[in-house]
């Protein structure tokens, strides 16, 4: 391919320019990056060496000799492989019945009208205000067996006997989704408030139906707000220790549970810190493949 | 205000200042120690069997917190910042202190009302203070009256079906598991600490698993579980099932093979007032403060002079755990067995009760 550079009379002046313009470039993210230098001070401090430090804690047991015994625990042991499993498990279940509920609720929202757009979404948010406790314990108070639901399912003659709807899986997943539906449903509903009407009416001008001008046009351009909050629900379930701890009855056993009974169980810190350096490890893992599957760069700028 | 009077006022404010901190100054001259146990209806109780009537006895302020476990103190003590005088744990916990070098050694020549005491919770770095008791409680709605006698009862779903509730912790359950399974109290520890042994008692749990609705974690949980009848028949602390039974729950317990334990003092290493706390055990061990406690929760004293005090009614004495008649048809738990061992039953215990 013939370069501006190369065209004859061209070459001197364009010369001149590229050592500038490179001079000046290099300047420029100098710059920028001096800028920024605050900032990721900020981080290193409070983020890099912390972390940093939770992983050397994690190479010393309890007579401070240095072991991979926390690491090898982990896959010998039984008890926590099933955590493992179990919050992946749940991690996937509950992003999967968030998006099922989240999407159509989102797409409702962009649809209506500023105000009552507006109330939809206060309606969404006012469970923030909310103490995640609180919210958690009304969970207990709907689903037990003595519960508002079973009294009232006993009552109309539709079952015979209680159902077990808390105290165990059923009851963490119920809990998980109502507090992470919002995680889900707002940047949804802000990705999709950019898509311009425009192009699906265009598509109904072209003669696609209104199912296929939705698969077709509005979908693929709302997963970027489908992925951030997929990713966002996913990471938190990966941690998340109040619900599962309260619903689950003790059968329910997630990764940041086990933490806290590592710090009870053993005189150092070291079984603690191996399974946050694990979560964090495998929290970054999952970001960076979704990242190579669906382009996470694209949730940051425009579609 | 003038230029001039803000001098006048300054000095009017300092004056007032001083006035105040010359009546207060010997109050707090006087000294202080800070006491942590597990907090709510429990803390309460001591606190008005206890602690006050030591603070009045010594003349001290005792100010008080919460602890969570033995975390709490190995925390403080490797960090090297101990704000804790006196700190109540549980059996194995203060056992398992003791074998870290983590708590100081108890002053006996000071602490002298342990005369009442059973020799095995007299130790050199740690002291019983109260009985507990895991008992079985079942919802009088399901059996009325007539609910699980013993662990083979609450283990026999076809005689009492239902659903059951347990603590999360091996603790009590193994020993539990194995007198279910016919083996008598005398045997229960000698057959645990062989492989075998532990393999027959978890086998145990595991039969029981299924019925098993919630695993609790804390003493509040257990007593909420029966006040909402959210289970049939449970493991619960007796302390825990005569305060819901109180506040209306329809439940109704046997202290037959109850597992019985004790909670001990420690002084954690390093402790900020240590003279005072050695007085302050003293203090709550004494006879007539220990008759106090069953008044206010069924908990049992550990030094059994209160019960020749005579300030423990009758009916007292048959809803707290330690008195005669109740303590003999209870099976005494052992926690040296559990030093050294728990973690790896713990891990054991997890693996089984997750689904």
């Amino acid at each position: 391919m013939t370069t501006i550079a190369e065209l004859p009379g061209r070459a001197l002046a364009a010369d001149d320019n590229a050592a500038e313009l490179a001079a000046d470039e290099k300047r420029e993210r100098q710059g920028l990056f001096v800028l920024c230098s605050p900032a990721l001070v900020l981080v290193f401090l409070v983020v890099i060496l912390p972390v940093g430090w939770l992983f050397w804690l994690s190479l010393y047991d309890a007579h401070d000799a240095f072991t991979w015994g926390n690491y090898t625990r982990m896959v010998h042991s039984g008890a926590y492989i099933k955590t493992f499993r179990t919050t992946f498990e749940i991690s996937v279940v509950v992003t999967g019945v968030c998006v099922l509920l989240g999407y159509p609720l989102a797409y409702l929202l962009s649809q209506l009208s500023q105000r009552l757009a507006a109330l939809g979404m206060i309606c969404v948010i006012l469970p923030f205000w909310t103490s995640l406790l609180v919210r958690t314990y009304a969970w207990l108070v709907l689903l037990q067996r003595k519960g508002l639901i079973n009294e009232a399912l006993l009552g109309l003659g539709v079952i015979d006997h209680p159902l077990r709807l808390v105290y165990n899986f059923t009851g963490t997943v119920i809990g998980m989704v109502h507090i992470l539906l919002p995680f889900l449903v707002m940047p949804l509903y802000a990705s999709m408030k950019t898509i311009d009407r425009d192009l699906v009416r265009a598509a109904a001008n072209l003669g696609a139906s209104p199912v296929q001008g939705f698969w077709r046009v509005f979908f693929p351009l709302s997963l970027p707000g489908l992925f951030a909050g997929v990713v966002l629900v996913f990471v938190l379930c990966l941690g998340f220790y109040v619900t599962p701890a309260l619903l689950g009855g003790g059968k329910v056993q997630m990764w940041a549970m086990r933490i806290e009974t590592s710090v009870n169980l053993y005189a150092n810190w070291g079984a603690a810190s191996a399974l946050g350096v694990v979560l964090l490890v495998v929290t970054l893992a999952i970001l960076y493949g979704l990242h190579r599957l669906f382009g996470l760069h694209r949730v940051l700028g425009p579609s | 205000m003038t230029r001039r009077s803000v001098p006048i006022t300054t000095a009017a404010v300092l004056a007032g200042a001083f006035a105040a901190g010359a009546l207060v100054g010997p109050a707090f001259a006087a000294g202080s120690i800070t006491v942590a146990s597990w907090g709510g209806a429990f803390q309460a109780a001591e606190r008005k069997a206890f602690f006050q009537p030591a603070a009045k006895a010594l003349g001290i302020v005792i100010k008080e917190d919460t602890t969570n476990g033995i975390a709490d103190v190995r925390a403080q003590v490797k960090a090297d910042a101990v704000k804790w005088d006196v700190t109540e744990q549980g059996s194995n916990t203060c056992a398992q202190l003791q074998s870290e070098g983590l708590v100081e050694p108890l002053d006996y020549g000071v602490i002298t009302n342990t005369k009442g005491i059973e020799p095995t919770l007299v130790s050199s770095h740690w002291v019983g203070i109260i009985y507990y008791s895991t008992i079985i409680g079942w919802s009088t709605e399901t059996y009325g009256q007539n609910g699980p006698q013993s662990w083979a009862d609450f283990w026999d779903t076809k005689k009492f079906p239902g659903s059951r509730a347990s603590y999360a912790k091996p603790y009590y359950n193994l020993e539990a598991a194995l007198i279910a399974d016919g083996v008598p109290f005398d045997k229960v520890y000698p057959t645990l600490e062989t492989p075998e042994g532990q393999d027959r008692a978890f086998a145990k749990i595991a039969e029981i698993k299924p019925s098993v609705a919630v695993w609790w974690r804390s003493g509040a949980q257990s007593a909420q579980l029966i006040k909402d009848g959210e289970v049939d028949a449970l493991a619960i602390w007796n302390g825990r099932i005569s305060s819901a039974i109180k506040d209306g729950a329809k439940a109704a317990f046997t202290f037959n093979q109850g597992v019985f334990d004790f909670d001990c003092l420690v002084v954690p290493k390093g402790a900020p007032h240590k003279a005072l706390a050695m007085k302050a055990i003293n203090q709550f061990l004494a006879p007539g403060n220990q008759a106090l406690l069953p008044r206010y929760i069924s908990y049992g004293p550990v030094n059994l002079d209160a019960f020749e005090t005579g300030l423990i009614t009758p009916e007292q004495a048959a809803q707290v755990n330690s008195s005669p008649q109740n303590a003999k048809v209870q099976f005494v738990l052992n926690p040296n067995f559990w030093v050294g061992r728990y973690d790896k039953l713990q891990e054991r215990f997890d693996e089984l009760i997750q689904e």
